[in-house]
């Protein structure tokens, strides 16, 4: 999967699990300080990010996931 | 009791006793889809569903083991993919096996923590994200008065179910915010396969115990279940229900 199609699909998931439009969704957007997420929203994005990319991130990981970009850095690394 | 049209229900433990009164009073009340697990019961479990059916549910039996946490997994998976959703869970099924606490085997208490606790955590976290997605939802931890108050021979049941009044506060607080209500009922001596293997000289014991004077029957549990799971019970969460006949207070 090409990093642009990563960035493309894991801005869908955000968008489809906080209820954002995509067009507010910006690599430096912070998911709880601009994106209105909450802790059980950022579990819930993890996990469907795990799902997604067959990916497993691991709690102590997850925390440092703070940004859009943190997320498709991490799965840019981390995808087989 | 309206409010459970289009609602799909899971029960385990569901092919009798206070599982079997639960299910029905879900589909009497009009749920759409009441789905019970069970262990071995087969027969039990063909009746509970033709009783469902018969009540206007659309009803099925799944074969799984609770302690099973992968079991329960594929369980609630495969409830959201044939029914699509899943909007009351209640987490009855259990087991007991009594015995004075120095006599206690490991397995057996391995048996009734795995089953009583582990079991209902499964399930929830498995049923949290459907209902999480839904943004709504009830689950129903049924627990024990003995969870409360203690019982000589039944360390390994007791702490089980003291451990479910735990599991229900704390999801509660988890899932609060996402609109699913999180409540146990702790029953009393109820009338059931579990306890008719009780001696008449300790029955009787126990009944001059309960100000009400006589056993529950299971229809008197479900109906507080009925009760917890509804609109009616819209702001009550992380609550223990005592339906014991006053043995407890």
């Amino acid at each position: 999967m090409s990093t642009s199609a990563i960035e493309t699909k894991v801005k869908s998931i955000i968008a489809d699990q906080l209820g954002v439009g995509e067009d507010e969704i910006k690599p430096e957007s912070s998911f709880i300080e601009d994106l209105g997420a909450d802790s059980l929203d950022i579990v819930e994005l993890v996990m469907a990010m795990e799902e997604e990319f067959e990916v497993e991130i691991p709690d102590e990981e997850a925390e440092n996931i703070k940004t859009v970009g943190d997320a498709i850095n991490y799965i840019n690394t981390h995808k087989k | 009791m309206s409010g459970f049209k289009d609602k799909v229900v899971l029960v385990t433990g569901g092919s009798r006793g206070i599982g079997r009164a639960c299910a029905l009073a879900f589909a009497k009340a009009g749920a759409s889809t009441v789905v019970i697990s069970y262990a071995g019961n087969e027969a039990a479990a063909q009746e509970t569903v033709g009783m469902l059916q018969a009540a206007g549910a659309k009803a099925e039996a799944l074969k799984f083991d609770v302690a099973d946490t992968a079991a329960c997994s594929s369980a609630v998976e495969g409830i959201v993919k044939t029914h699509g959703r899943l909007d009351v869970l209640v987490n009855n099924a259990g087991v007991a096996v009594d015995g004075l606490v120095m006599r206690v085997k490991d397995e057996d208490w391995d048996k009734q923590l795995d089953t009583n606790l582990k079991g209902a955590f499964a399930l929830i976290r498995a049923a949290s994200r459907p209902m999480m997605k839904q943004r709504g939802g009830a689950i129903i931890n049924i627990s024990s008065v003995v969870g409360e108050m203690g019982n000589g021979g039944q360390v390994a049941y007791s702490a089980s179910k003291a451990g479910l009044i735990g599991l229900t506060k704390s999801v509660a607080k988890e899932l609060a915010s996402r609109n699913i209500r999180v409540n146990a009922v702790t029953p009393g001596f109820i009338g059931t396969d579990m306890v008719s293997h009780l001696d008449d000289e300790l029955r009787q014991k126990m009944l001059g115990g309960i100000p009400l004077g006589r056993l529950g029957n299971p229809e008197e549990v479900a109906g507080a279940v009925l009760f917890l799971a509804s609109d009616a019970a819209s702001y009550i969460t992380g609550e223990s229900l005592k339906v014991n006949g006053g043995m407890y207070m």
